[in-house]
């Protein structure tokens, strides 16, 4: 368990965009009558998503409200979810995957550079661009060590490609999405050892 | 060796279209209504027949567990399928390259593994942070309605509606009660069971939770036959297999295999063996975090199955195989997993809430060697004292670990104990409070 609280700076107001409430009643149609409540962490993961990736205590709030449930109930759902960020987060928000997997193909020395260039976890950025967090298995344990900012998946890294990627973000060129060593997805680098037949040997 | 035409995801990879087109030409989808024609006993039958164990870590057989479900439908209490892609286990990404790459072999699955049961509606759970892959999955699910191969009018005569739903960031969710009462829009704590979900399971009603790859793997077993599937692995080990091979090995990969392969063909075979040599290696976890450690000398030639790993004390789990070379500390491997354990427990069962949290600080001590020697078997037997006082098996998975490092890695703990008081230090040593 961990001990999450909310943001001590809140803003006075929230609502969901009109977009945003279109797309929440597609979600809430998706469960049975009087089961709306099944739609809490789509909810409040649109919430979070709208206001800078954080979520903040009106948009709770809001999401009892359309959801008809009590707000306590809705309460509980954002602190005991971890991926529910409670205070502000950088514009690239990195989450470094440091469970034995990633640790063992190298996590640490991933941390080792956030921390140079980053600072400590949770502190954003004087230029508001990153902040970090280590966090569990993010399950892509073959492409390890790992990072995921924001919604994407970024693998195979290295101390110097991770540089790249945290140099290629800061100046807002396109980044890729995926391996950074040029892999598909999880097929062993190099050369295939099955599916050969469909795809021949690479 | 699994030869590519007993392979079930033939774009596992993602190198080949992964569309409906690509998947129709690939063989999903290909006549299942005939597949449904079979009748609902017969189809349960047919993968009980084909030995299928479930793919999410216990083992248990999916035919069975789909038995389970009413035999009769109450209209005030449909029946619900959850397919539980809450992929978190460290080690395990199988269920994302199925969910990103293949995932008509799941849609198509969901459809069949429903009408066994009754269900006309089925969840699919998939992780929080599988954002992609939960847009993949859900493009092919817009694909199947737009083709009418699923929906309330569909061309299969069985009105069948599949939905993804997603959860936030807790590994609780995995565990198919706790999984329930997430989508059910509460915190994922587990249920104590029974009532079992078969009888009262999503908004109370008769639900049966399966795993994405025991989901998927069922329309080509239907097309194949049981036989086919039930001929590959060891008696009660049957099948193909989704290993996920991370760690110290060169080229750490996904790969389907049959069910049974030797550890060291696996590696030697997809993974370019292990780094440095095999007289390198260590240690492997060979099913996911959650199971205990095992040696070099016992893994190496040991069929990588149920049974066989169960023999030896450890586990095939999710066939999440994590390999350590000689290089690992290893004491430290198994305490970032105590911390896992502590960050991911729900919090509900007090042996589970405490326990992790004491372990990990013990682990931690030890990793550092301060530490006394009667502090071992204090952990051994704390973790006993969490293992089986739970309401779910995080209590287990969480002692697990450690278990395995005292019985195997016992001198290894010793040894950095002797080393950290040989030297001077200013903090004393501690011990923890019993």
């Amino acid at each position: 368990m961990s001990v999450r609280r909310l943001a001590e700076n809140q803003p006075d107001s929230f609502d969901f965009t009109p977009e945003n409430k279109a797309w929440l009643d597609k979600q809430i149609a998706k469960y049975p009558d009087g089961r709306q409540a099944s739609a809490v962490v789509p909810a409040l993961w649109q919430a979070q998503k709208q206001n800078n990736y954080w979520l903040p205590q009106k948009a709770i709030e809001k999401v009892a409200e359309i959801l008809g449930m009590p707000k306590i109930r809705v309460l509980e759902v954002a602190t005991f979810y971890t991926m529910f960020n409670l205070e502000p987060v950088g514009k690239y928000y990195i989450q470094l995957c440091g469970t034995t997997p990633c640790m063992l193909c190298g996590s640490d020395d991933l941390i080792k550079v956030l921390e140079r260039r980053v600072g400590p976890q949770r502190k954003v950025t004087a230029d508001g661009l990153f902040s970090w967090l280590e966090v569990e298995c993010l399950g892509a344990c073959c492409n390890a060590p790992m990072v995921q900012i924001n919604d994407d998946f970024f693998e195979d890294l290295t101390p110097q490609n991770f540089e790249k990627l945290l140099d290629d973000l800061a100046a807002g060129r396109t980044v890729k999405i995926g391996s950074q060593t040029g892999r598909v997805s999880s097929e062993p680098a190099g050369k295939l050892t099955s599916l050969t037949s469909l795809y021949g040997a690479k | 060796m699994l030869s590519d035409s007993d392979r079930i995801f033939t774009n596992l990879y993602g190198l080949g279209d992964r569309s409906l087109s690509g998947a129709k030409k690939r063989g999903q989808w290909d006549n299942t209504k005939a597949l449904l024609a079979l009748g609902r006993d017969k189809i349960i039958e047919e993968v009980k027949a084909s030995g299928l164990r479930g793919r999410g870590g216990a083992g248990f057989s999916t035919g069975m567990k789909w038995s389970f479900m009413p035999k009769e439908i109450d209209p005030q209490r449909p029946h619900y399928l959850v397919i539980n892609a809450d992929e978190s286990e460290p080690g395990t990404c199988k269920d994302r390259e199925i969910m990103r790459n293949d995932p008509h072999t799941l849609v198509e699955g969901a459809m069949i593994a429903s009408y066994a049961m009754g269900a006309h509606a089925c969840y699919i759970y998939v992780r929080g942070e599988f954002i992609a892959e939960r847009e993949a999955l859900q493009a092919a699910v817009d694909e199947a309605y737009a083709a009418n191969l699923i929906g309330k009018n569909n061309t299969h005569g069985y009105p069948f509606d599949l939905y993804v739903h997603h959860g936030a960031g807790a590994y609780i969710c995995g565990e198919e009660t706790a999984l329930i009462e997430s989508l059910e829009g509460k915190k994922g704590m587990p249920r104590l069971k029974p009532p079992f979900p078969a009888n009262v399971g999503l908004y109370g009603c008769p639900t049966t939770v399966n795993n994405v790859e025991s989901i998927a793997v069922v329309p080509t077993i239907l097309r194949r036959g049981a036989a086919w599937f039930a001929g590959i692995g060891r008696p009660n080990n049957a099948g193909t297999k989704l290993f996920c091979i991370s760690g110290h090995v060169n080229t750490p990969c996904n790969i389907e295999e049959a069910m049974s392969i030797s550890f060291r063909e696996l590696i030697d075979a997809h993974c370019g063996g292990v780094r440095g040599g095999w007289d390198n290696l260590l240690a492997v976890i060979p099913g996911g975090s959650s199971v205990r450690c095992l040696p070099a000398h016992e893994i190496i030639d040991c069929p990588m199955d149920f049974d066989s790993l169960s023999k030896l004390g450890s586990g095939l789990g999710t066939a999440a195989v994590i390999v350590m070379d000689k290089s690992t500390d290893i004491i430290r491997a198994i305490a970032r997993l105590s911390y896992f354990y502590k960050h991911e427990s729900c919090g509900q069962c007090t042996p589970c809430r405490e326990g992790t949290g004491w372990m990990w600080r013990v682990m931690q001590r030890m990793v550092e060697g301060r530490a006394q020697k009667k502090e071992i078997d204090m952990l051994f037997d704390v973790s006993k004292q969490i293992e089986g006082h739970t309401i779910c098996a995080l209590g287990d998975a969480a002692a697990w670990p450690v278990q395995g490092l005292i019985t195997h890695f016992r001198d290894v703990i010793e040894q950095r104990i002797d080393q950290y008081t040989a030297n001077p230090h200013s903090d004393p040593v501690r011990v923890a409070a019993e």
